[in-house]
């Protein structure tokens, strides 16, 4: 059975998710909550709080407030200016491998590699979303009319992709063929890479707010719709021409946030009424993990093992779900 | 959720339109200074001369997202959808949010994001677009720049500021000019942005349940659509301001470089199967003509008032009260806008008579 342990958050949960073995909390109000052995709070921040992202290596996370600073905050509560940009809100936080850290604010992008070095990209219009790519040399940055490439550490010209309309969030598929976008329209976007086919997926009644790749990168789960959405990516030519999985449909509730398993076939579904589910793809089974709560669930993430999973919502309720006793 | 509590929680939002030196700096750091009790978070679009430190204080370029295929009515500002959804994780640190806008900005697209985004409008609501003009300049800017008669036009309050540096005849030009434009907002006169932060704030002008409150006169204004546009400001004589409306009327409409007009329209008791195709005929096809639109209507057989209100193709319409005894059952619908046929409006209009 699983069990849920909450845990006492004031605020808007940013980002939940895990460092290592230790459980964190991010909230808009500038509290960092830890959570391992004992519980730690941080306040990095001098106000609000607007962006998480831990480390790729969960050595760190690293985060994001209204006064322009980043931080690295460690599981052993430690804290540590990483850069600053003074009176700019950063909101826009990605990390890559080797410790590479990427965060924008307007229409300017930097990219901070492990060993210290930083880039900086300007665009036309507003940065809307940022991912490295799966090995880290290039960094996709999401924008009007399209997503860019930028090489993260050399000097090579970025690579530009089309496609006319606002882009905001943006990931790499994981084994870096494919860029999706989550659009202003109610819709995703995708390029191929090797040659920049384009594809379109719609028919979402809200904006995708949050995706995930599932294991060994086969479907791309999404929120946005009375279901999860999965898209398949198995093939060559991705989802075109292929209809989404729809996993734990209601009919008048709307997926929030969406999380997959890291070992299995099932993904973590959060609804706007709070509440909780985990379905499988291959005979839709699913699991009731939470009740309705308060406020739309915000954010969710597994554990590297998959057994536990750490979820927070836009009224500041957040917890930690066990598969295992 | 009933519409009350939805209301209440979301945040509301006033915007500042005005050329650049009418005094919006001004007024924005007297907001900020005073103390009224009120926090408010406040995005400006450049932090320039606003004077407070506030970390709720947050610079923002315009970004104007256009959809389907860039059609007016459906531009929206992507960077104030983000920066509203950036403030709404910090939901208890302020109580309403003030948008600056630059001085060539057109008001339109700030409007629509509060309509056409779903999560800034699960969030906010827009209270009331309050434009700023400078008494000694405003002709002028009037005369150069559509810009500057949009804010005008699309204004629900307007503060006319500087009045210390005109004559009280050039100030009275001024007002019957602003008036010809829009007849319908609320006019204040100021110095140096000296005003009741009551007056500006908390206004409820796109609230449906408050269109009238700002205006009590809105039903009773007896004027033809293509007159000069009748007074509602109540700090002063009501017949004496007519006066002026229709002295200047000749001058400045006519003469007028941009278009705008308003055009109101009468009639009894309507049907509604017909007035809600037509209204929503009217609003696709002539949408970016009209800047707003503004009605209280009567429906055959219904006891309940229906009020409406839009901007450019967004309209949104609901019952407000019963119609109390004695009143008069009487339809009336208000545009703003340009190129609007008078003729062909009133003419479809009335065929929508029950």
């Amino acid at each position: 059975m699983p069990t849920i342990a909450p845990v006492d958050v004031d605020g808007f949960v940013v980002r939940a998710g895990f460092l290592k073995t230790t459980v964190f909390f991010a909230s808009g109000e500038g509290d960092i909550t830890l959570s391992g052995e004992g519980e730690k709070k941080l306040r990095p921040h001098k106000a609000g709080l607007l962006a998480a992202e831990p480390l790729k290596d969960g050595t760190g996370l690293i985060t994001s407030g209204d006064d322009g600073c980043l931080y690295r905050c460690g599981s052993d509560a430690s804290v540590e200016l990483v850069a600053e940009r003074p009176r700019k809100w950063i909101d826009l936080i990605a990390t890559g491998p080797s410790g590479a850290v990427a965060f924008a604010c307007g229409r300017v992008a930097w990219a901070r590699l492990g060993d210290g070095r930083e880039k900086e990209f300007t665009h036309e219009r507003a940065v809307g979303g940022l991912a490295f790519a799966p090995k880290g040399a290039r960094l996709a940055v999401s924008r009007y009319d399209g997503a860019t490439l930028w090489w993260a550490g050399t000097d090579g010209p970025p690579t530009e992709f089309s496609w006319k309309g606002a882009h905001l969030g943006v990931s790499f598929s994981p084994d870096g063929k494919f860029l999706v976008t989550a659009m202003q329209e109610n819709a995703l976007h995708g390029w191929r890479l090797s040659d920049a086919q384009d594809m379109r997926m719609s028919g979402y009644p809200a904006k995708v707010k949050s995706f995930s790749w599932s294991y060994k990168g086969k479907f791309l789960a999404t929120s946005g719709a009375n279901a999860a959405i999965l898209w398949p990516f198995q093939g060559k030519t991705g989802p075109m021409g292929q209809s989404p999985l729809q996993l734990g449909a209601r009919t008048d509730l709307l997926v929030s946030a969406v999380a997959c398993h890291p070992k299995e076939d099932v993904v973590a579904i959060g609804y706007q009424d709070g509440s909780v589910s985990m379905c499988r793809f291959g005979d839709k089974a699913e699991v009731h993990l939470r009740r309705p709560g308060n406020s739309p669930v915000s954010t969710m993430d597994w554990d590297a093992d998959g057994v536990r999973l750490a979820f927070g919502t836009e009224g500041g309720e957040a917890g930690i779900i066990s598969l295992q006793d | 959720m009933t519409a009350t509590q939805d209301a209440q929680a979301q945040i509301p939002v006033t915007v500042l339109t005005g050329y650049l030196g009418a005094g919006k700096t001004t007024l924005l750091n007297r907001i900020l200074s005073e103390n009224h009790g009120q926090r408010y978070a406040v995005i400006v679009n450049e932090f320039g001369e606003v004077g407070i430190d506030n970390d709720l204080l947050v610079e923002s370029d315009e970004e104007i997202f256009e959809m389907n295929n860039g059609c007016i009515c459906c531009t929206v500002r992507g960077d104030l959808i983000r920066t509203v959804q950036n403030l709404m994780k910090r939901k208890g640190a302020f109580d309403a949010i003030i948008v600056e806008t630059t001085g060539v900005a057109d008001p339109a697209p700030v409007a629509q994001t509060f309509f056409m985004d779903d999560d800034v409008r699960a969030s906010a609501r827009l209270d009331a677009v309050v434009a700023v003009v400078d008494a000694r300049h405003v002709l002028q800017r009037l005369e150069d720049t559509e810009e500057a008669e949009d804010q005008v036009a699309f204004a629900d309050v307007i503060l006319i500021n500087k009045t210390d540096l005109v004559t009280p005849e050039e100030l009275a030009t001024v007002e019957a000019r602003i008036r010809s434009i829009n007849p319908y907002a609320v006019l204040h006169r100021s110095e140096r942005c000296g005003i009741e932060i009551a007056k500006v704030l908390d206004r409820g002008a796109f609230d449906l349940d408050r269109i009238l409150s700002l205006d009590p006169h809105f039903l009773e204004h007896g004027h033809a659509a293509h007159e000069c546009g009748p007074d509602c400001d109540h700090d002063h004589d009501h017949d004496h301001h007519h006066d002026h409306g229709h002295d200047h009327h000749h001058h400045h409409h006519d003469d007028a470089p941009h278009s705008v007009k308003s055009i109101s329209l009468r009639a009894g008791d309507l049907n509604p199967d017909m007035f809600f195709p037509w209204i929503s005929q009217v609003t696709q096809v002539q949408g970016p003509n009209i800047l707003r639109l503004k009605g209280i209507l009567s429906f055959k057989d219904d006891p309940q008032r229906y009020v409406i209100q839009g901007v450019h193709m967004i309209v949104e319409g609901d019952h407000q009260r019963d119609w109390k005894e004695g009143e008069p059952r009487e339809s009336r619908l208000v545009f703003i806008g340009r190129d609007l046929n008078w003729d062909v409006l009133k003419q479809s209009f009335q065929a929508c008579a029950a």
